[in-house]
């Protein structure tokens, strides 16, 4: 009875932690590229916004994720043209972005407040699904899940094996060899921008198109800061990441399963949880800072003139 | 096809141009949102027209802006001194939760204390608790480097969460049928209207605040330090100015302003505690910071500007039904157009020459 209980937490931990994973794996390309992106709670309430219309009106949840994606390119295109070509601070734009975000979706999406779409439902992969424990715990979620489950491999394909990768982390760690060694510094950036916005927004569409189905203001809940929290904690690595998103799904679920079984806690305690989390998680973190990949010229803009 | 090109300018752009790009800026955003009226339904003309009336174009309607810019104002000088620093503090929004729930404590303890001793005590408690939460990020970002942007985030959520548990919980008012609010605060405890304006005297406190950190920052050798550590850290520890202690003492002074202002919304503007004096001027603080430059007088001029616009969309949505949300497009508009105008400070954009 109680392994059930742990397994179906577990399962719940996975599928909470997955809108978090692709967001933080978006700012880990972006950061990767020295641009720092504090506007991924904005990109990703659009992604949600974007998926959910999308796949209301064609009726296709795939075509409504992958809309989501390009709007959160377009979201965070916003963050590039204002500090890419304007030298705006990165950290000021990336708020403001996440203000405009949540100010646009909240504006654009009111009549959509509370009705349905069409979304992804669990779907348990034949064979893995059967494996004790864990076949319950990883392979009886859904489509986006399992997708999400390839990225942090190809991320880490991509930056430890391949030219472009290998360029992209040149043009985030020291921006002038880069320029020095040939390199369209500014083109990189850009594709860091973009690349990651697009994963932010298919975070964004995970939580409309999966995990509820529906459309309500402010759905992205902070989600967005703790995938900021989590590039930290994951010391830039796409790997590492995987275990903090699925730690703090871990912690929601525990919330949302407290909150349900009505126990004597308040629920504005409760709902505490995760943030406090974040906080801790950091100062820990903050202990062997020394082993992280943190890029060297991170929110350091590059001087426009030639 | 036209080739332009960026180079630098020999002398920083003067106060004529920088406030014409200002102007400029905040036109583009004013038109962005306009189109975005249109795209929901809304003429656009019309819809400006009833949000700047709706801002100032009655008398009521200029009191409840400037009423709206007393909090905003005193949060986004508490968000300035932080950022003269580089301490990205974006917590004015937990800080003034947390000295509203201070000043609270203080009036619901001691209702009875006169007016000249209550009022003190609960601006004191109102700073204290602001100043502490302001400390908590500092103190980490100094002694352990963690990231100060999401401290102070995460302490946001943790603060309204904390003031929305003290209200539906504990300090819950038994005969407010339901409704998550304390008491109303004895009349000793009240911040009141200025005549018969709408118009607290909080905005006095804003002035002599204002005012002193104006001079603190011209005229103190800690207000020079602070600007000189800002621009460079390493220079800064080399000139022996102790920059772990002037982060510190910076953001207590940051959380602290914020509390004031938590304490005068909750005295002055609703005279009890409760959930929806939370409405975002920690966050409208950190774009009117910006967007005065991280001066203190500006930050003045901005307050009211940027409150007015508060109270415009609230006019928009009762006079058209635009969704409140469109607050929150203005002033991200508002925010990035500025900052992108930012680089004609040091750069300008000149046509290449045809070799």
């Amino acid at each position: 009875m109680t392994t059930e209980i742990i397994i179906s937490l577990l399962a719940a931990a996975v599928q909470s932690g997955t809108p978090i994973l692709y967001a933080t794996l978006g700012e880990i390309f972006t950061e990767k590229s020295g641009v720092l992106n504090l506007g991924v709670e904005g990109a990703m309430i659009l992604g949600a916004l974007a998926g959910f219309m999308v796949a209301k009106f064609t009726g296709s949840p795939v075509i409504g994720f992958l809309a989501a994606g390009v709007v959160g390119s377009f979201a965070t295109s916003i963050h590039g043209v204002v500090c890419l070509w304007f030298q705006g601070n990165q950290v000021v734009s990336g708020l403001a972005l996440t203000i405009l975000g949540a100010g646009l979706a909240n504006y654009l999406g009111t009549a959509y407040v509370g009705l349905s779409a069409p979304g992804f439902n669990p779907l348990a992969l034949p064979v893995l699904s059967e494996i004790p424990v864990l076949g319950k715990i990883f392979f009886q979620q859904d489509l986006l899940v399992y997708f999400s489950y390839c990225i942090p491999f190809l991320m880490w394909l991509f930056f430890a094996k391949t030219r472009y990768g290998l360029s992209l982390r040149a043009v985030g760690e020291y921006p002038a060899a880069a320029t020095a060694a040939g390199l369209n510094v500014l083109l990189y950036r850009w594709v860091g921008i973009l690349v990651g916005g697009f994963f932010m927004g298919l975070g964004g569409a995970y939580l409309s198109l999966a995990y509820t189905h529906l459309w309500t203001t402010n759905l992205t809940g902070g989600r967005g800061w703790i995938a900021v929290a989590l590039v930290i904690f994951a010391f830039w690595r796409p790997g590492r990441a995987v275990f903090g998103a699925y730690l703090f799904g871990g912690v929601m679920a525990l919330q949302l399963r407290l909150q349900a079984s009505g126990t004597q806690l308040p629920s504005s305690l409760l709902l505490m949880l995760p943030y406090a989390l974040t906080v801790l998680v950091l100062v820990l973190s903050s202990w062997k800072k020394g082993s992280s990949d943190e890029p060297g010229a991170l929110g350091v803009n590059i001087e426009p003139v030639d | 096809m036209l080739h332009m090109r960026i180079a630098k300018r020999q002398e920083p752009l003067g106060l004529g141009g920088s406030c014409l790009v200002l102007v400029l800026a905040l036109a583009l955003s004013l038109a962005l949102s306009g189109f975005l009226l249109f795209l929901g339904g809304t003429p656009p003309v019309k819809g400006l027209s009833t949000l700047f009336h709706g801002a100032f174009g009655s008398r009521w309607a200029f009191e409840d802006s400037v009423l709206k810019a007393i909090p905003i104002f005193l949060c986004s000088l508490g968000v300035a001194i932080a950022f003269r620093l580089k301490v990205w503090n974006i917590g004015a929004e937990g800080q003034f939760a947390l000295g509203a729930v201070g000043a609270t404590w203080v009036a619901l303890s001691y209702p009875d204390w006169p007016a000249y001793f209550l009022l003190p005590a609960m601006i004191a408690m109102a700073a204290a608790a602001g100043g502490f939460w302001g400390l908590i990020p500092a103190f980490l970002r100094q002694k352990l480097r963690t990231n100060e942007i999401i401290v102070t985030l995460m302490m946001n959520y943790v603060a309204i969460l904390f003031l929305d548990y003290l209200v539906y919980g504990v300090w819950k008012d038994p005969t407010s049928f339901g409704f998550p609010m304390t008491p109303a605060f004895s009349d000793n405890a009240v911040v009141g209207k200025i005549g018969s304006s709408s118009i607290n005297w909080g905005i006095f406190h804003c002035l002599g605040l204002g005012f002193l950190m104006w001079g603190f920052l011209k005229f103190t050798r800690l207000g020079f330090e602070l600007k000189a550590a800002g621009d460079n850290v390493a220079a800064a520890r080399y000139a022996g100015i102790p920059y772990d202690r002037l982060v510190m003492l910076v953001m207590v002074m940051s959380g602290a302003l914020a509390g004031w202002a938590g304490f005068l919304e909750a005295s002055a503007t609703v005279n009890r505690l409760q959930p929806s004096i939370m409405v975002g001027y920690g966050y409208t603080a950190i774009v009117v910071a910006w967007l005065a430059r991280l001066n203190p007088l500006s930050i003045g001029i901005a307050s009211i500007l940027l409150a007015g616009l508060r109270v415009g969309v609230e006019n928009l949505q009762l006079d058209l039904q635009v969704p409140a949300a469109f607050g929150g497009i203005l002033e991200g508009l508002i925010l990035l157009t500025v900052l992108a105008g930012g680089l004609f400070t040091h750069y300008k954009i000149e046509r290449k020459r045809i070799r």
